[in-house]
This record gives C-alpha cells, sequence and structure tokens, in this order.
C-alpha cells in the first residue's frame, strides 16, 4: 500500500468510526465543524503549504460560497445542488480573474492583496443588505437533493466526512501529479522552477482556484448545514483562522491541515473553561506551538515518532 | 479649493498621519528582522488603554502618556525576546502566526487588566473647533500632525546621525555584513521592536480623544498600518509616511464623496490598484531574486 492509499485509509478509519465516540449531537456539531474547517484547509494547505504562496483572504471566498448558496436558494428559489453547483463554478472565475494579476506579487504583498480581495468582499456582503440580509444575515433553506431534505446531525455527519475524504482523495493525487511535482519546485525557486520548463503563472493561478473551490463548496455545505450566514464567517479574522489551522497542523502535509482544522476548532470550545482567560490561553497555545514546532504539528511529531532528524 | 474638499482634506491628513505611525512601526521591525509584526496594532491599543487608565487614577495627563509609551515598549522587548528570537529561522508564515498568536494574547490580557469598554480621553489642549478657510479642525489633529512631524524628523535623525541608527539600517541592508563589521545584531533586533512598540503607543494616545479607545482598537489601527507600509513599499520610511498620508485620503474622500460604507473597500481597491502597476509599492526597492 503506497503512502497516498495508506494515509487517506487511516482517515477513512477515524471517520467511519468517530461516531462510536460521539455521544450527542453537540459532539456531532463540533466534529461537522472540523470536517468543514479540514476541507477549506486542505484547499488552502495546497496554495500555502506546496505552491507557497499566502493568502490571508480565503474567508472571501468561503463567503461568497455561502452567500451563493443562500441568496440563489432563498431569493431566487433555485434547487439547492444546482446553487452551490453555480456558487462554486462562479467562486471559480473570479478566482481565476482575481488570481491572474494577484499572484504575480510576492510574499507580503501578496498576502496584502489577498487581505484586501477579503476585506472587499466581507464589506461588500455586510453592506447590500437587500441582497444579504446586512450585518444580520439571512436564513438558508435546508439542502434537498432528488426530493429529500438533508436534516439531522448524524445525516450531516456522513454528508461532510464523505465530502472530506473526497477533497482529501483529490488533493493527495494532485500533490503526486505533475502539476503537484511544479508546484514544489516553484516552492522552492520560482525562477529556478521557470528555468526548467515550468509555466509559473499558469501553476499558481490553477491552485489558487482550486482552494478557492474548496473553500466555495465548504461554505455552501456550512450555509446548508447552518441554515443560516452571517458576515462573521467572511472576515478577514475568520481567514487568518483559517491560514493559523493550516500551519499549525503543518504545511505541505495534507493529513496536517485536518489535524489542524480538528485542534483548533475544538480547542476554543475546550477552552471555555477558562472564562475571561480564554484569549490569553488560546494565544499562548499558538506562540508556544510555533515556536517549539516551526513547521507544524503533524510532520513534526511524524519525524519524532520515526526517530529521524529534520532533513534538510 | 472647496469648504467641503478642505474639510475631507484634513480629516484624511489627520487619520493618514496616524496610519504612518503604525506603518513606521511595520517597517523598522520588518527592516531590522524580515518579520511583519501582526502584534503591531496592539501597541496602538497598550498606549491608548494604559494612558486612559493612569490618567483615571489620577496621573497629570503627561505622566500618564510618558508611562503608558514605556509600558508598550517594554512589552514590545518582551515581545522580541520571548517569541521573536526563540522562532529564529522560522518561515515568514510560520512568523507571521507567532504575532497573531501575540495579538490575540495581549488583547485577552487587556480585558483581563482593563475591560472590555470604550474609553474616552480628554483633548490634550481643549475641545474648541478652529475655523479654517470654512472647515473645521479640531486642536487635537494639530496635535496629531505635529507630533507626527517632530517624530518622522527625530527618526530621519536617528537613522542619518546616530550609530544605532546606522546599526539598524546596516542589518536591514545586509544581516550577516553587518555583524561581520562587529554590529550586535541581536541588541540591534531588540531595539526595533523597543522602538516601534513605542511608535504604536505614541499613535494609540494621539488618536484616543477623537475615535476614543477599547481593547479592540489594535486590529484596524494595525490592518491599517500595515495597509499603509505596504502601499508606500514595505522597508521604506519615507514610504510609510506616504502610504499613511495617502490612504487616509483616500479613505475620507471616499467616505465624503462616494460612500462612507464603503470607505475601506475603496481604500483597498485602490492599494490593489496600485499594486497592479507598482508591484512593490510607492517607494519600495525594486528586487530581483538570487537564485
Amino acid at each position: 500500500m503506497s503512502g497516498r492509499t495508506a494515509s487517506l485509509a487511516t482517515l477513512a478509519g477515524i471517520v467511519l468510526l468517530l461516531p462510536l465516540a460521539l455521544q450527542n449531537n453537540y459532539y456531532y456539531e463540533v466534529a461537522i465543524q472540523v470536517g468543514l474547517n479540514a476541507i477549506v484547509c486542505v484547499g488552502l494547505n495546497l496554495l500555502i503549504g506546496y505552491a507557497g504562496q499566502i493568502s490571508l483572504g480565503h474567508a472571501g471566498f468561503f463567503g461568497l460560497g455561502a452567500y451563493g448558496s443562500a441568496i440563489l436558494t432563498a431569493r431566487y428559489g433555485w434547487p439547492p445542488l444546482a446553487a452551490l453547483a453555480s456558487a462554486t463554478a462562479g467562486v471559480a472565475v473570479l478566482a481565476y480573474l482575481i488570481g491572474r494579476p494577484i499572484l504575480r506579487l510576492r510574499g507580503h504583498y501578496l498576502a496584502m492583496a489577498t487581505l484586501g480581495m477579503g476585506i472587499i468582499i466581507s464589506i461588500v456582503i455586510a453592506t447590500e443588505d437587500r441582497l444579504t440580509g446586512g450585518p444580520d444575515g439571512m436564513p438558508v433553506p435546508a439542502l434537498a437533493a432528488f426530493g429529500a431534505a438533508l436534516s439531522g446531525e448524524r445525516v450531516w455527519y456522513w454528508v461532510v466526512g464523505a465530502t472530506l475524504l473526497a477533497a482529501v482523495w483529490l488533493a493527495l493525487n494532485l500533490v503526486d501529479s505533475p502539476h503537484g511535482r511544479a508546484l514544489r519546485a516553484l516552492h522552492g525557486s520560482e525562477v529556478g522552477a521557470e528555468v526548467t520548463g515550468i509555466d509559473s503563472a499558469r501553476h499558481k493561478v490553477k491552485v489558487f482556484v482550486i482552494s478557492a473551490v474548496y473553500a466555495a463548496l465548504a461554505g455552501s455545505l456550512t450555509a446548508h448545514y447552518a441554515g443560516f450566514v452571517t458576515p462573521a464567517k467572511v472576515t478577514f479574522f475568520h481567514s487568518i483562522e483559517l491560514v493559523t489551522m493550516v500551519v499549525f497542523g503543518g504545511m505541505a502535509s495534507t493529513f496536517g491541515a485536518v489535524v489542524g482544522a480538528a485542534v483548533l476548532t475544538v480547542l476554543p470550545q475546550a477552552l471555555t473553561v477558562f472564562k475571561e482567560y480564554e484569549m490569553v490561553v488560546f494565544g499562548a497555545v499558538m506562540m508556544l506551538t510555533m515556536i517549539f514546532m516551526p513547521r507544524g504539528l503533524v510532520p513534526t511529531l511524524a519525524l519524532t515518532l520515526s526517530g529521524r532528524r529534520l532533513p534538510r | 479649493m472647496s469648504a467641503q474638499f478642505l474639510q475631507f482634506l484634513l480629516a484624511g491628513l489627520t487619520v493618514g498621519a496616524i496610519y504612518a505611525l503604525v506603518a513606521l512601526g511595520f517597517s523598522i521591525i520588518y527592516n531590522a528582522s524580515q518579520v511583519i509584526n501582526f502584534a503591531q496594532g496592539e501597541f496602538v491599543m497598550i498606549g491608548g488603554m494604559c494612558t486612559v487608565w493612569l490618567a483615571n487614577a489620577g496621573w497629570p495627563l503627561p505622566a500618564a502618556i510618558a508611562a503608558a509609551v514605556l509600558v508598550a515598549a517594554a512589552v514590545g522587548l518582551a515581545l522580541e525576546k520571548l517569541a521573536v528570537e526563540p522562532a529564529r529561522g522560522a518561515s515568514v508564515v510560520t512568523l507571521i502566526i507567532i504575532t497573531i498568536g501575540a495579538s490575540i494574547l495581549l488583547r485577552g490580557l487587556a480585558t483581563i487588566v482593563w475591560d472590555k469598554n470604550i474609553h474616552p480621553l480628554k483633548a490634550f489642549s481643549g475641545e474648541a473647533p478652529i475655523q479654517l478657510g470654512g472647515a473645521t479642525l479640531l486642536p487635537q489633529s494639530l496635535w496629531v500632525l505635529g507630533v507626527t512631524v517632530v517624530i518622522v524628523l527625530l527618526l530621519s535623525w536617528f537613522f542619518g546621525r546616530t550609530l544605532l541608527g546606522k546599526a539598524l539600517l546596516a542589518t536591514s541592508h545586509n544581516r550577516l555584513a553587518a555583524q561581520l563589521v562587529g554590529i550586535n545584531v541581536r541588541h540591534v533586533l531588540l531595539a526595533s521592536f523597543g522602538l516601534s512598540a513605542a511608535l504604536g503607543a505614541v499613535a494609540g494616545i494621539l488618536v484616543a480623544p477623537i475615535t476614543f479607545t477599547a481593547w479592540d482598537v489594535g486590529v484596524m489601527l494595525g490592518l491599517k498600518g500595515f495597509a499603509a507600509a505596504i502601499l508606500g513599499g514595505m522597508g521604506s520610511g519615507p514610504g510609510a509616511v506616504l502610504g499613511g498620508l495617502v490612504l487616509g485620503i483616500v479613505e475620507a474622500m471616499g467616505a465624503g464623496y462616494v460612500s462612507s460604507a464603503y470607505k475601506d473597500a475603496i481604500a483597498f481597491v485602490i492599494i490593489l490598484a496600485v499594486l497592479f502597476f507598482l508591484p512593490s509599492g510607492l517607494l519600495g526597492r525594486r528586487s530581483s531574486d538570487r537564485v
């Protein structure tokens, strides 16, 4: 069994066995939240971890997916699946159009441009209240397919679990494809990659679009699952949260992105016991992890367990 | 020049000067350490909140201001010593996450040490507006502009005439070479964090009488400062000042003539447009990669 199949099988096992440990609906809710965040992070990790391009604006794509589904179903009466597909496709086109000029920028300038893009999207969503409900948000009809509406935490758990597995499977395949190798090459050195004949602009835009599609899809699902969308999920803070999950779990590790999403989704729930010290503890955990495990949780643990020293 | 235009211009310059001070903080740390310090906004918050707190405790305003700047500088030094130095050699994104963690931690501490309320601060010299060509100007705006000019002059003297300032510049150009000529790079790093924190605190104190202060004011001011620094060209001192002023004026004009709901969006659209044509900002160094 190759490493790819093994890690996918491990993840499938976890998704299958997890319900044994989920005692009530609240646990299911947290698990679904973890899954939805993990889908975004797996996509974002392709961009940040493999291609080495930062984005501080992915909550914008997440929000466009969520609001796209919400507006098309609630305001125009589209069937949910058609709305989901159109919203995701729309985000893909938008990401392509934005990605072309933005991805010429490097490092901190790219961080600024993506941040600006995310903030513009969130301001538009919060301001156009006739369409989006403004700061109060808007209700979203349930996700219905083939005459049956999805409802209940247990049903949603399997939908999100299956989507996550598909997302991880696609990402793992992508990483092992020529496209994935090109991404890692241009992460190492963009000029170097171009010398060997890699069209770095094309590859960067492609992975940007893929990661945006992952975010939009998760956004649509979140909107239908929650039955309500608010601009809170589109803010700059949510973008930062998503990047933090990716880096925390371990960059350039698809499994790491899932673990990062899980830890940072569950942690705030667990930290509520600290009451007013919650933010302090959360900030401290973030800092200490990154100081002592700069490569992220999963790569560091994997290396420690296998007893090898850090490569490179 | 119509009175309305002048009014927007004055408002833009005032807020722009604040952005410029925050942006200078970003640039100084970036130059010394290549770190984008996302906790920069928290220094602004600490400056304002600490001044309010001490002033309410009965301290005279000048003493409260001086103490607040020192507190912020101490927090800056601690951040460098405890978080940035141990993570030396980590990737850029990792360092960004560390400073974001620090900003969450500092905000959390602020809610515990102080509270979650919004606090006013008394203007330094009265509230009576000054008439100027049909526009009105708050005395506090003069304080903001005046102090910013003084700080910019002091900084240009510091970087041009003092040994520590020159050491900081040398480190920003080439860390290894700076070390080779005997510059203690670790002290330079520490000094850059202390200086940036003090600058941020001054900005926070100056703006507090106009916009009030609270535990979370640092988020938006930090973001705008970062935007200003990028707009001007990261690492360029004059760029940071220019970026701050341009950002402030664009925002004020956008809010006045187009739509106040979209004033932040307009500012970011302008920044994106500038970056499309000048990928390293208005005054940034045009860099090329070494392969």
